[in-house]
């Protein structure tokens, strides 16, 4: 009968209009600023740097070894090492800049980063009135805590400790070999040759892991609790505070 | 059938002999011819008009332009107009590291972006004598063919937007879209943007959860295509607007290099999943739909078919799926540097053939970096197919070959 294909298809669209109203899989859309989702672990955005400890700045992981500048894809990675007074570096980066109106977020960065300083954050919400100001993002706003990093990846973040505590525990081991040496060669002569630096420079730079447990936010986190999906919506700017000294 | 009031037009050939409705029972009947141009010495004849449609009507899919010389409704000749999105992609690929250009892949065929990365991984594995682990083969195919249900949903449902049925196919088909790029967002950390694979496997490993959701959402997904069918395979409307519309010749298809269900569309059973058997594909069971005519009607359902036998390949998939590692633990990504010579790497994408001609010279950066993309290739006989037909049949047509503007002009 000539119109039959078309009654079928209407019966259904009724199907799916009733079943808008009490069927979810019929009905998927979420009013999004007021309703916000759960983010997938692995979702990411955009990338930060993650500290240790208390201060944002002297706390970065960061080495400013410029791995992640050669190899971004789009080349929105900006670093400068800084330097002592002696015009020496002393492995932290006096600048660092992502350009995020080129940043493709693909993650390219924290694949070839040796120190584990540089992940991928789930802020999505960045929009800014200007391009300079609001969407060059500089190491203070940048650099956010390894507790806000167990917020958003739990699983990866503890991972990460994990690793660098084996690092760390590794170095010291052999830190403590190459002082007994030396006290021996010390003990054995009095010129003994000098040992060599031993520490990786990763754990050198780490303190002390942080917990796996998210312990209290060490500066300004956005939210405390992980699976809330606000976290992620919180405005990248709040999550550290930057210090009174800027470059 | 042509809106226009045929019976009062004299020496407007073409308009369908036979006006009753039978044709439309039978799925692939008898195709209706074009109406062909008005002959010249027609009384009535008047200037020829031409209309730039584009480059951003919506229905040109994207920065698309095409020149319509019309005569009355009836197009005499079509120029396709793009390179609006040019940026340079061959360029950037040949002055970055080969790693670098896995994300600039994602964005040629943005729809489908996880067999553009997988064309390439391929191409650079043969380039730099890497092989990708056996899981991470299957789990290539685990996402490529999702990402072929992906794109089929997609197209259909802005084929049927062309058509006029505004939005309620096309939101149908996005609301089971969003259940796939869920879990590809799940997986990869990105709905569409993925630079997931890597020369020699895949970058992270999908845990055994998110496999039971993919199961549980292929499982259901002949459920919807049912539907959906019901809901419009059988639409006289729609039979009516695509039954014998942009007809394309299997001659000229091969002699144009078309690929991909518009080629197999007009017969030609030609899949470079059964050509060529890259990666674990010879293991699985699954037949390749042919069509007939070679019109609109039949590249519809290419898609629709394609997409049951992809349901078919992903159920295997998941029930072969070996241990072991996703990447080969020796795989060489961050600074590859591969002996000189060249290499071609083809995938069946979702539109196509989709490959990557790479020649290196041994240096960190390809010496030459080639995309052969199958929407650019499928739009050259965009003119072929509309020749003879109305304006609004030419959305259609253009709807129905399926071009995504970022890998057209690259």
């Amino acid at each position: 009968m000539l119109g039959s294909g078309i009654i079928k298809g209407l019966a259904v669209t009724a199907k799916n209009f009733v079943g808008s109203f009490h069927d979810p899989e019929r009905l998927p859309t979420v009013e999004y600023p007021e309703k916000r989702l759960t983010l997938p672990e692995a979702y990411r955005s955009f990338p930060f740097l993650v500290f240790d400890g208390e201060n944002a700045i002297d706390g970065l992981r960061c080495v400013a070894c410029k791995m992640c500048e050669n190899e971004c894809p789009p080349q929105c990675i900006y670093i400068i090492p800084e330097r002592d007074e002696k015009g020496r570096p002393v492995k932290k980066p006096k600048v660092f800049d992502i350009d995020l109106s080129v940043c493709m977020g693909c993650q390219i960065c924290v694949e070839v980063c040796p120190f584990d300083s540089i992940k991928m954050d789930q802020v999505f919400e960045v929009a800014a009135t200007n391009r300079f100001e609001g969407l060059i993002a500089h190491r203070e706003m940048l650099a956010k805590s390894n507790t806000y990093y167990h917020q958003i990846r739990p699983t990866e973040a503890a991972e990460v400790d994990t690793r660098l505590a084996e690092e760390k525990r590794l170095a010291e081991e052999k830190a403590k070999a190459a002082a007994a040496a030396k006290a021996a060669a010390a003990a054995k002569a009095a010129a003994a040759p000098k040992p060599v630096a031993t520490t990786a420079p990763a754990s050198a730079t780490a303190p002390a892991a942080a917990p796996a447990s998210p312990a209290k936010p060490a500066v300004a986190a956005p939210s405390p609790s992980p699976s809330s999906s606000s976290s992620a919506a919180a405005p990248m700017a709040a999550a550290p505070k930057p210090p009174a000294t800027t470059p | 059938m042509q809106n226009e009031p045929t019976s009062s037009a004299p020496g407007l050939a073409g308009t369908p002999a036979n006006s009753s409705f039978d044709i439309l029972h039978s799925p692939l009947g008898s195709p209706q011819q074009g109406a062909s141009v008005r002959e010249v010495n027609d009384p009535f004849h008047g200037d020829l008009l031409e209309v730039s449609m584009g480059p951003h009507h919506p229905s040109t899919h994207g920065v698309f332009r095409m020149v319509a010389t019309l005569d009355g409704e009836i197009i005499v000749k079509l120029k396709p107009v793009f390179g609006y999105l040019h940026r340079n992609h061959e360029k950037l690929g040949e002055n970055t590291t080969y790693l670098a250009s896995m994300p600039y892949t994602d964005r040629l065929d943005y729809l489908a972006g996880m067999t553009n990365n997988w064309a390439y991984a391929l191409a650079v594995e043969k380039l730099s004598g890497q092989v990708a682990t056996e899981r991470a083969e299957y789990v290539r195919v685990i996402v490529g063919e999702m990402m072929r249900i992906v794109n089929h949903c997609c197209l259909v449902g802005f084929l049927f937007n062309d058509l006029g049925t505004s939005f309620t196919p096309l939101l149908y088909a996005f609301r089971e879209r969003e259940k796939f790029l869920d879990l590809f967002e799940e997986l990869t950390g990105t709905r569409m943007m993925y630079n997931y694979q890597r020369f020699g496997g895949c970058r992270v490993d999908p845990t055994p959860e998110w496999l039971a959701k993919a199961k549980a959402l292929i499982d259901g997904f002949p459920r919807f295509l049912d539907e959906y069918e019901q809901f419009l395979t059988g639409n006289e409307i729609m039979l009516a607007r695509t039954q014998g519309v942009g007809r394309l010749s299997p001659e000229l298809a091969i002699n144009a290099g078309i690929t991909g269900p518009v080629l197999r569309a007009t017969g030609v059973g030609y899949d470079i999943r059964k050509v060529d058997g890259y990666g674990v594909y010879p293991r699985f069971d699954f037949r390749v739909p042919i069509g007939d005519h070679g019109d609109t009607y039949d590249r519809y359902m290419m898609r629709i078919l394609e997409m049951r036998e992809s349901v078919k390949i992903l159920q295997q998939a998941f029930r072969d799926l070996p241990a072991g590692p996703i990447i080969d633990p020796k795989a060489k990504n961050r600074g590859l540097r591969p002996k000189a010579g060249e290499a071609y790497g083809r995938i069946e994408g979702p539109k196509g053939e989709i490959g990557f001609y790479l020649i290196s010279d041994g240096s960190t950066n390809p010496y030459r970096y080639r995309v052969r993309p199958p929407s650019f290739i499928n739009l050259t006989v965009l003119e072929d197919m509309c020749l003879g037909h109305s304006v609004a049949d030419a959305v259609v047509i253009l709807g129905s070959i399926d071009i995504v503007l970022g890998e057209v002009d690259r």
